[in-house]
């Protein structure tokens, strides 16, 4: 009698840690997340009216069915790498650093006050300046909220995040005043910058890719190797422990955003001299967002980073084949990426606990 | 004075999606969870209490659909955070990614199937999300305007809202909710179920956030379906919770407040002093800013984050 009250008060099942799994173990269990994610995706087109396969088949192809097609597959790769590089600094700080679409546009606005008003700089030194521009004011957008963060532990996810949008409006505050061209009729627009202010290509893309693969292995170098790389993981697993160690917690925080902020700003650099042309209020257009689902996706890792945005902007192209062969809106893209980071999420859970359920001696486990 | 009044009236209108996103954001992070999915939850609602709308004619179905939606999004992060222990922050996010992807995505594939080539909602819901008109008290000057010419979506949002408080409040389920946010260790011990009632709350909130979604596409653009239609009122939700000091009763004045910075660009007197449009566009965002250092520094213990927010609880860790 006892006994069967003792059972009906268990619960159905419950969690519990498990052991560790190996390297390889942890790999298929994201395999097959990202499998079922592809499931799910392909569920959720065929409720549309579509067959999955084909459309599957049709991101592929549309992503590298010529040269040029293959071209802008890694055009869309570029701001999506290095921003999630520059997110993953604050990340490996659990410093939770959201604001990346309103470093990149920083970054873009302070390199375009020299594409556009000192456009007559030697060409290298111009870009170079820029370089350093872009750099500049991401940092800065960045470290504002680690400032108030150190100073007064502001919640910095919506600090960073009210950022962003004060920058966009920087942006439509310039194109409609003083940055506005004065050639152009209709909508208020900045110039184009001239060809002198425009990033070189190499292979016939811009030459983003190339700086991109250079900050994967330095911020790789960073976090692995060197002392503020180490700094940056300690304060993120624990705060106390890093100032028990005598870690200047504040400088290491102030120091890791600018940083982070910096590199984002870099990738405002390069959209906007690179790709768009011009201080495009779009020039971040949510790269900020998807990078930081990268970032994650990657573990933080810049060699996995490295990859995953190569998935996404696969992703990315190919939904925009997918709209002009099946007239299917390029949101799909953030759909089917949502789905994946969805899937990814809820494994990791089966990496470190297991589920026990009743009756099966779960008190043993 | 028109002029002011009207302004006071256009502000409560703006303010009224703020107030379902908040009142939901305060359901989850009242539960210990900081959802920042706010955005996405609403964005599901837009769409689907838009299109139920549109397909039934019918207001009911709409809010219904809308509440569904959010409470699907809900649902998701629920389940990743609550059960799966997934980080809130990126789970919330993604979310939004989501929920403003998917909504975005089946409103381009309704638009593109519609004869039309546009949407527009039939002609008797739009007149049940119209104006509010009580004969004799409508009519009364002043008090008349400012109190009984909305639409149905604000006495709604305000009737939810003294919900939520007496919920929250005066209720021993709403009172062990705000246990588990302080501490779930205790609460559980204390023989309250923990994860049933973070579940419960989170799904709450989500259906409440997708009825401010569905202000968002039904009333903002004039009853015709727009991409976007959210854009950003979400983030600015989570951030009012703040504001708000986690209360629901100050969150109507709150949000009320915050629409009134959304509007003041058309209000504003031009003939004292221009000031570029672009600056009362960054008003609000510069206001919550403000907010939020201002709650940093002065760090009252009443008026304070629950506890457990952010932090996902694992009953075998203690």
């Amino acid at each position: 009698m006892n006994n069967i009250t003792r059972k009906a008060k268990e619960p159905l099942m419950r969690t519990v840690k498990r052991a560790e799994r190996s390297k390889i173990d942890t790999m298929k269990l994201r395999i097959i997340a990202f499998v079922l994610a592809l499931f799910a995706g392909g569920v959720f087109i065929l409720l549309i009216g579509y067959n999955p396969f084909e459309l599957y088949g049709t991101i592929i192809s549309g992503a590298f069915r010529s040269k040029m097609a293959i071209q802008a597959t890694i055009k869309f790769m570029i701001p999506l790498l290095i921003s999630s590089l520059g997110i993953t600094l604050a990340f490996i700080m659990k410093f939770w650093n959201i604001g990346a679409e309103g470093q990149i546009i920083m970054g873009a606005i302070f390199s375009s006050y020299f594409a556009l008003f000192h456009s007559d700089w030697p060409h290298l030194l111009l870009l170079v300046v820029m370089f350093v521009a872009g750099f500049v004011g991401g940092g800065l957008w960045g470290l504002i909220p680690a400032f108030f963060k150190s100073k007064f532990n502001t919640n910095e996810t919506l600090f960073t995040l009210m950022l962003n949008y004060i920058a966009l409006h920087v942006i439509s505050f310039l194109r409609d005043g003083p940055w506005k061209d004065p050639g152009s009729s209709g909508f208020p627009k900045i110039a184009r910058f001239d060809a002198n202010a425009q990033l070189d290509k190499l292979f016939g893309v811009q030459f983003g890719w190339v700086i991109g693969l250079i900050l994967v292995v330095v911020v790789y170098i960073y976090i692995k190797n060197t002392k503020q790389g180490y700094e940056i993981s300690v304060v993120g697993e624990s705060q106390a422990t890093a100032r028990y160690s005598g870690m200047n917690v504040k400088k290491i925080i102030l120091r890791t955003m600018i940083l982070s902020g910096g590199i984002c700003g870099i990738t405002g650099m390069i959209q906007s001299s690179g790709s768009d042309m011009t201080l495009a209020s779009s020039v971040a257009g949510g790269v900020g967002f998807t990078a930081i689902i990268v970032a994650w996706l990657a573990n933080l890792n810049p060699f996995s980073i490295l990859m995953v945005s190569f998935l996404f902007s696969v992703l990315e192209k190919g939904s925009s084949v997918m709209q002009s062969t099946y007239g299917i809106s390029t949101y799909s893209a953030s759909v089917l990426q949502g789905i994946i980071l969805f899937f990814i999420l809820g494994c990791e859970f089966f990496i470190r606990y297991k589920f026990v359920f009743r009756n099966k001696g779960g008190t043993r486990a | 004075m028109k002029i002011f009044l009207n302004f006071l009236v256009a502000s409560v209108l703006a303010g009224t999606p703020l107030l379902f996103g908040t009142l939901g954001e305060i359901m989850n992070e009242k539960a210990g969870h900081l959802n920042l999915g706010v955005e996405g939850m609403m964005a599901m609602g837009a769409c689907a209490g838009f299109m139920a709308g549109f397909i039934s004619n019918n207001l009911i179905i709409a809010l219904v659909a809308a509440f569904v939606a959010g409470l699907l999004g809900a649902l998701i992060y629920a389940v990743l955070t609550v059960t799966f222990m997934a980080d809130q922050n990126v789970t919330g996010l993604t979310l939004t990614i989501f929920g403003v992807g998917i909504s975005n995505f089946v409103g381009e594939y309704m638009l593109v199937n519609s004869k039309t080539n546009s949407l527009k909602l039939p002609e008797q819901i739009t007149a049940q999300i119209s104006n509010l008109n009580i004969p004799g008290l409508s009519d009364i000057p002043v008090v008349g305007q400012l109190f009984f010419q909305y639409n149905a979506f604000v006495y709604l949002g305000i009737v939810v809202a003294i919900l939520c408080g007496i919920y929250l409040n005066h209720t021993k389920l709403g009172l062990n909710v705000r246990a588990i946010g302080e501490n779930p260790g205790a609460a559980d011990a204390a023989g309250i179920k923990v994860t049933k009632l973070k579940y419960l709350n989170v799904l709450l909130g989500g259906g409440i956030c997708g009825i401010g979604g569905a202000y968002c596409s039904m009333i903002i653009n004039g009853g015709v379906w727009m991409s976007n239609s959210v854009n950003g009122l979400g983030w600015i939700s989570v951030a009012l919770v703040i504001f708000a000091s986690w209360s629901p009763t100050k969150a109507i004045f709150g949000s009320f407040i915050f629409g009134a910075f959304n509007i003041l660009k058309y209000y504003f007197p031009k003939t004292l002093f221009v000031i570029p449009n672009a600056f009362y566009d960054m008003l609000p965002f510069i206001i919550t800013a403000l907010v939020l250092v201002i709650t940093s520094i002065r760090k009252s213990k009443e008026n304070s984050q629950p506890a457990s927010c952010g932090v996902n609880y694992f009953r075998e860790e203690r």
